[in-house]
């Protein structure tokens, strides 16, 4: 078959002119449009977002180790829970995969030699840097302690902090997410590559199309709210304030309004990528393809209509509760309906257990425990009791962490001999994403038992009967630790000693596979023609078997 | 606290809904298990049976079963459902007080929890309460949004600054439980705790003997009416009053001006003492003055406590956590505009 692009997996691109050598200065980064620069651009930086973020969440653990306030001020817990919450949501976990890995591969899966708007993709990488930057030196300054859902009227009226300056930063860097958004879309309704039709797109590309529908209709609402809180810190007028005239429960309705959808931000793409590692690396075409596609879109729909179930003992009227709480049920058919069909996708497959799909299977377990507890918080009567306590932490960590940061890292390792052109040593991924997983079940699983028993959250100090099981959870949240902290290494280490990556090599047919490790520039030498289904693994993929298993069979030899 | 197990799983169950929602949670429990069961099980024995053989094999091509996507939409449709309505049933429940509750007042404040009792006691932190009675709080704040939770009652709610809520309990079995603000309301949050004494009724008698409260909040709210701040000059209840009659007024239904009616709970009289001209009732001008920055909390409880003596004969709460009728919002919403006496 003359299909343009198909395999070589004998090619090493790593000599010839590729996006990562073309061009070396500081400029040819600062001022790139490529969207592969401004993905690894975004890639350090979401990652010293997370160093810090784990380094308030060890403070965290290391004070909760004993009953008493004793390690930290109880003014300085406060601070660092509230940013290890603000770090980690809108500066890692809501930019994490879409603007890092939707970005790089986004246009290559489509088979575009860019996203449609390439200056526009480098404005919302500025955009965040502002609105980190502005963050960060709020931090330096003093740091906020109203915790991350700056409810009000605390953090309108009570808190001495820097919510004005912090809440200055996470608006503007709304609009870095918009764009992604608005960017995606564009993307994928008018820069398919010939041939490549709505249900020949990755599944990876469909949950990106969901999250950005999210980031376009969902962010506005937050920016608004943040714009109102500043109004009424500044100005005094009574907008969420009872004191000066207004409603606090509207600020938990607006802020929610956004923040429940951005749940799912913080998930669908990382369920895109465990399609694609479950599908890739059972080399099965995915059970059920259009459900898994368009659950992706029932969760981005439905996720706008449930932000109520964060208010059943707010005071909010119990008929309104009931409408959320039947709402919240609905919405996890769309989850479940995925676990089935990546389970069923393992039927009859020829599975193999490298890196990556390590993380898929793990993010599995865990989504399973992390969506069962959504369901214990929607069911009305066990809310009131499970609510503002560590079932809640323990719940929403095996969402964010178990969901999105296990399937960035699965992704990460999945695609990084295609970002960098270099081999990691799978011997220590295989080790890090063990210790990832028993260590985030040591530190998570416990605080589920604490939520049951009572202990509420954001509490420096708490009552000694709850201290065995803390003592569990920061004994894994050390495990945890080091499986997070290896990947810096190996990873890096890679990139100076690490064997130059062949183009395909798991010999897969996705079109990111069918271009050199690292890509060029324009992605792709010729620009491809897609013939072959989605996740066809047959003959009419055109991949090069037969050269393939030649070279498997001598490197066996 | 008497549970010595090196690591307890489930905390005390002390009121007449514990039960209930540990029942919810063993439900939960089970769905879990039989949902996640068979996944974990097909997942590890397809990962076995189905592990690479052969170098990139094409295994046979399975595009889905129309069969079993609606299977596995429509009995985890039906499986939450009764999630939902189980978890309903008790929700109604842990916020519908029954009509006999005795009532206690209560205030957060940054970072404590201050009880009134009718019988006049006053409390910070700690609160008596006899076992086997139906207690209902109403709560109010002085400062930020709290919240009350007992974990052995498994109960909870917000108590939000600008309005009352509600919360009730029967405990079940003496002793003390842990009471904790589970709102995060500033720097000493996690110190906000106190203690539940619930004590049998001899007992319960002894302390209240033993701690004879100041005067009631009646007792009070009378004071503030008639004398202090004047409130009976209209609302003495004379056929040429300007202020309406508020004898047999509580839990009634009042016409607004501007159509609209509302039931006159705790929060209506709140509201009126505080925002006057929000929810003026037919027939009468909007001449009251608002009494905002004048009273404490405290004290408005001891007015609201007061008229509601007036009204012998009505019930409680009809309704539960601050759970508003839908016309009764409208009026409120209009609140800021139209109380512009803050300075």
């Amino acid at each position: 078959m003359e299909t343009v692009g198909a395999i070589e997996t004998g090619s090493y691109g790593s000599a010839k002119l590729n996006y990562l050598n073309n061009g070396s200065t500081l400029r040819s980064w600062l001022l790139t449009k490529d969207h592969k620069r401004i993905a690894i651009m975004y890639l350090i930086s979401v990652s010293v977002f997370f160093l810090m973020g784990g380094l308030y969440a060890a403070t965290i653990r290391l004070e909760l180790l004993t009953p008493a306030s004793d390690l930290l001020e109880t003014g300085t817990y406060n601070k660092v829970f509230t940013q290890h919450g603000i770090l980690m949501v809108f500066f890692f976990l809501i930019p994490s995969i879409p603007a890092v890995l939707g970005n790089f591969l986004i246009p290559i899966m489509i088979g575009a030699k860019d996203l449609a708007l390439p200056r526009i993709n480098l404005l919302s990488l500025y955009i965040y840097w502002i609105g980190g930057a502005i963050t960060l030196w709020a931090l330096m300054q003093g740091g906020v302690d109203t915790g991350w859902t700056f409810y009000t009227p605390y953090s309108t009226t009570f808190s001495n902090t820097y919510v004005l300056a912090v809440g200055v930063g996470i608006f503007i860097n709304g609009f870095s997410s918009i764009l992604t958004g608005v960017n995606f879309l564009v993307t994928i309704h008018t820069m398919r590559a010939p041939g490549m039709t709505w249900f020949r797109l990755p599944l990876f590309v469909w949950a990106h199309y969901a999250v950005s529908l999210i980031f376009v209709l969902g962010t506005p609402v937050v920016a608004i709210t943040l714009l109102l809180v500043a109004i009424e810190r500044v100005a005094h007028v009574g907008i969420f304030d009872p004191a000066l005239g207004g409603d606090p429960i509207l600020f938990q309705h607006m802020f929610w309004f956004y923040s429940h959808p951005a749940v799912y931000i913080m998930v669908l793409p990382g369920m895109g990528i465990v399609s694609e590692l479950i599908a890739n690396f059972a080399r099965k075409r995915i059970f059920g393809y259009e459900f898994v596609a368009f659950s992706s879109i029932g969760l981005a729909v439905f996720g706008f209509l449930v932000w109520g179930h964060h208010l059943f003992v707010s005071g909010q009227s119990m008929y309104a509760s009931l409408v959320f709480s039947f709402l919240t049920m609905v919405v996890a058919i769309p989850s479940a309906i995925k676990m089935f069909n990546w389970t069923a996708t393992l039927y009859q497959g020829s599975i193999s257990f490298d890196t990556p799909m390590l993380y898929g299977l793990s993010f599995m377990g865990l989504f399973l425990i992390g969506g069962f507890t959504g369901l214990y918080l929607g069911a009305l009567g066990l809310d009131v009791h499970l609510t503002d306590t560590y079932f809640v932490i323990g719940h929403f960590h095996y969402v964010m962490v178990g969901g999105q940061v296990i399937a960035y890292l699965g992704g990460l390792h999945y695609w990084w001999p295609k970002i960098t052109g270099k081999m990691y040593s799978e011997f220590w991924g295989r080790v890090s994403v063990m210790l990832i997983f028993v260590g985030f079940n040591l530190t998570f699983f416990p605080q589920l038992i604490l939520g049951y028993l009572g202990m509420p959250r954001r509490y420096a100090a708490y009552p000694p009967e709850f201290q065995v099981l803390n003592i569990f959870s920061t004994a894994g949240a050390s495990v945890l630790g080091v499986g997070l902290t290896m990947p810096l290494f190996y990873l890096i280490h890679s990139l100076i000693k690490g064997k130059p990556a062949p183009a395909n090599p798991w010999l897969l047919p996705g079109l990111e596979w069918r271009t050199s490790s690292p890509p060029p520039t324009e992605n792709f030498d010729e620009p491809p023609v897609v013939t072959w289904e989605v996740y066809d693994f047959g003959d009419e993929s055109g991949l090069d078997f037969e050269t393939a298993k030649r070279e498997a069979a001598a490197v066996n030899a | 606290m008497q549970d010595t197990s090196f690591v307890q799983l489930f905390p005390e169950q002390a009121s007449t809904v514990a039960w209930q929602v540990d029942a919810l949670y063993g439900y939960l429990i089970l769905v879990s298990l039989v949902f996640s069961i068979p996944i974990i099980v097909a997942m590890f024995y397809f990962s076995i049976r189905y592990r690479e053989r052969e170098k990139y094999a094409t295994p046979r091509e399975i595009h889905g079963s129309m069969v079993l996507e609606t299977l596995w939409s429509i009995i985890p449709f039906f499986v939450s459902m009764s999630v939902f309505i189980t978890g309903a049933i008790v929700y109604f429940n842990q916020y519908t007080p029954p009509d006999d509750s005795m009532d206690i007042y209560v205030v957060g404040k940054q970072w404590m929890w201050k009880f009134q009792h009718q019988t006049g006691q006053r409390e910070i932190n700690d609160l008596h309460v006899p076992v086997g009675r139906n207690v209902r709080l109403v709560m109010t704040t002085e400062d930020v949004i709290h919240s009350f939770y007992v974990p052995a009652f498994r109960t909870k709610a917000d108590v939000v600054p600008g309005r009352y809520t509600y919360a009730w309990f029967n405990a079940t079995k003496p002793g003390k439980y842990h009471l904790f603000c589970t709102e995060y309301c500033g720097l000493n949050h996690s110190g906000m705790i106190g203690t539940v004494y619930v004590m049998s009724p001899g007992d319960y008698d002894n302390w209240l003997s033993g701690n004879a409260g100041s005067e009631t909040p009646v007792q009070v709210g009378k004071d503030l009416f008639e004398n202090k701040l004047g409130c009976a000059s209209c609302h003495a209840g004379g056929p040429q009053q300007r202020g309406a009659k508020l004898e047999g007024l509580f839990n009634t239904e009042v016409h607004l001006v501007g159509g609209g009616t509302a039931i006159a709970d705790e929060d209506y009289i709140r509201n009126s003492i505080l925002n006057p001209a929000s929810q003026v009732v037919e027939g009468y001008q909007p001449i009251m003055p608002t009494f905002k920055g004048q009273v404490t909390e405290e004290q408005l409880n001891g007015l609201v406590a007061y008229i509601k003596s007036l009204s012998p004969n009505a019930a409680a709460a009809p309704a539960a956590p601050a759970a508003k009728k839908p016309d009764e919002k409208a009026p409120e919403a209009k609140a800021p505009e139209k109380a512009p006496a803050k300075k």
